[in-house]
């Protein structure tokens, strides 16, 4: 007499990740459409939403066709270890009824797939501050379509991939994505933002909605418990830890940044306890299935120290126009995660990731060499299809366009009524 | 006829309006403006650095008035808005060569009232 196999598919794993899959969405749209369209001028508004929502309509597309493929298939040959093959084209052979084992073994595989996607939608969206108020729309179409294939793709797949060069090889540490989505994405606004040069006539951000960005800033948080915790893939303890270290950090960051700008300009702000939260988010991130509360406390504190710092003192005295921070806080905050998760990783929450402080010397020097692959390989491919774009239909928008706004120009759209 | 332009703080345009009325001034056009005299402004932070520009908000009146309303106009707006304090505005009086009403074609002071 035979058994029936059991079915490995748990219901409430499934549940849990197929709402973090909407969570996360959430996070890029209305989320960051709302932080970033606060933070820019009047006339430049729409041009976020529209990024935004665009990046959520075009990546969705491209990731089902061939992105999970390149990103989480598996690689080839010399490839394998940097990016994946088309095995998984149209999601061939990728099941909604039975799982990847690599990956998550207990929800269908296309939960997964589909869970992934959110993060290859929004980080492409978080690149988009670096540049903002100075870009062509048909420019940006090219940029997020090339930057997903040949940047986004190729990181993933190191990091998180069964034949990754930074996970799969070295033993790097990323649990939700401070590398492949913070980190990658804030040098590659970095690259933009240096190769473009600054906006006409200011460097700095004219805030014209700050309730907007309040209001996005806390849809962040909503979402990133779907980014963290979601990224257990299994409604279970380990996420249930990474939910509460990770607003634990989210917290003591936002204190912390309140606290810098009482110190340094007499008043705290709701932008600064808001850009504290994102902050202490992005830093959490890859550490957020790894560490415990007292480690997420030390993330979160810190963080706001040194973005803060990056923003108030060291950007404003190199000049570059990293309009809305994207390296000053996803950047910083994403190597301050990754270092601290090699730091304060902790076998009892984890038995796959340790640190410094639990007796794991070399996990450090591993967090350090996947951060310099990260870096190096995406600003310089960054910087190249900047490059490609600009010398065929030209990335910048006219001076004429830039003065009279992205939304008029681009678009031709206004979004406030000033008669009715 | 003179067209007589008025910058108040924005919580007093209540009680100008008033004293407005009740020296029967009722014709006005009120926008909102920033501006500053000698009141000095607030500083404002973005992300630990500071913005340019410490201009405050303002409201802008602007009335149409004969030569004999001149005088009621002006003693009217200085008892609504005046606090005392820097800060409460100036009046600012300017010679008006034509007023038309677009609804009759009717010109000069029969246009104004």
């Amino acid at each position: 007499m035979g058994t029936t196999p059991a079915n490995p598919i748990n219901a409430g794993d499934t549940a849990w990740v197929l709402t973090s899959a909407a969570l996360v969405l959430a996070m890029t749209a209305p989320g960051l459409a709302l932080f970033y369209g606060g933070m820019v001028r009047r006339k430049n508004v729409l041009s976020m939403l529209m990024q935004c929502f665009m990046c959520l309509a075009i990546v969705s597309v491209l990731w089902v066709v061939y992105g999970y493929s390149l990103a989480f298939g598996p690689g080839h040959g010399f490839w394998a270890p940097f990016i994946g093959g088309l095995d998984w084209f149209m999601l061939k052979n990728v099941s909604i009824s039975a799982p990847n084992a690599d990956y998550a073994g207990t929800i269908p595989h296309q939960a997964y797939m589909i869970f992934q996607c959110m993060f290859a939608v929004i980080t492409p969206a978080l690149v988009i501050g670096s540049f903002a108020e100075r870009v062509k729309f048909s420019a940006w179409v090219w940029f997020t379509v090339l930057w997903l294939t040949f940047v986004y793709c190729p990181v993933a797949h190191m990091v998180w991939s069964t034949t990754g060069l930074a996970g799969h090889t070295w033993g790097a540490l990323d649990f939700a994505g401070g590398t492949v989505v913070h980190m990658n994405a804030g040098i590659a606004g970095l690259a933009s933002a240096l190769y473009l040069g600054k906006r006409i006539g200011t460097d700095k951000p004219g805030m014209h909605n700050v309730p907007f960005v309040m209001i996005g800033a806390s849809l962040l948080w909503f979402g990133w418990f779907g980014f963290n915790a979601g990224s257990a893939v299994a409604a279970n303890g380990l996420a249930t830890s990474a939910f509460v270290v990770t607003n634990t950090a989210t917290a003591a960051a936002a204190i912390s940044w309140a606290a810098m700008e009482w110190i340094f300009t007499g008043k705290p702000t709701i932008v600064g306890a808001c850009s504290g939260a994102v902050a202490g988010l992005v830093a959490i991130t890859p550490a957020s299935g790894f560490v415990d509360v007292g480690g997420s406390l030390w993330i979160g504190f810190l963080v706001s120290v040194f973005c803060y710092c990056m923003v108030a003192f060291v950007k404003p005295k190199f000049g570059y126009d990293d309009t809305l921070d994207a390296f000053g806080v996803h950047y910083i905050g994403g190597l301050w995660g990754a270092l601290a998760t090699g730091l304060f990783a902790v076998k009892a929450i984890n038995p796959n990731g340790s640190g410094l402080f639990d007796g794991n010397a070399p996990q450090l020097m591993i967090q350090v060499k996947a951060c310099l692959l990260t870096t190096v390989f995406s600003f310089v491919v960054t910087w190249l299809i900047c490059l490609i774009i600009d010398k065929t239909i030209g990335m910048r928008a006219t001076p004429e366009d830039e003065v009279v706004g992205i939304d008029l120009s681009q678009h031709h759209e206004r979004a406030y009524t000033i008669l009715d | 006829m003179k067209l007589v332009i008025a910058i108040v703080q924005p919580y007093k345009l209540e009680d100008v309006k008033q004293e407005l009325y009740a020296a029967n001034v009722n014709l006005i056009t009120v926008s909102e403006v920033l501006g500053h005299g000698r009141q000095v402004g607030v500083d404002e932070f973005y992300r630990g650095v500071k913005e340019t520009g410490n201009l405050l908000r303002k409201v802008r009146l602007e009335i149409a008035v004969n030569e004999d309303f001149v005088e009621p106009t002006i003693k009217a707006i200085i008892k609504g808005a005046r606090t005392g304090k820097i800060g409460d505005g100036k009046i600012f009086v300017t010679d008006l060569p034509r007023c038309i009403r677009i609804r009759t074609g009717e010109e000069g002071s029969k246009a104004i009232g």
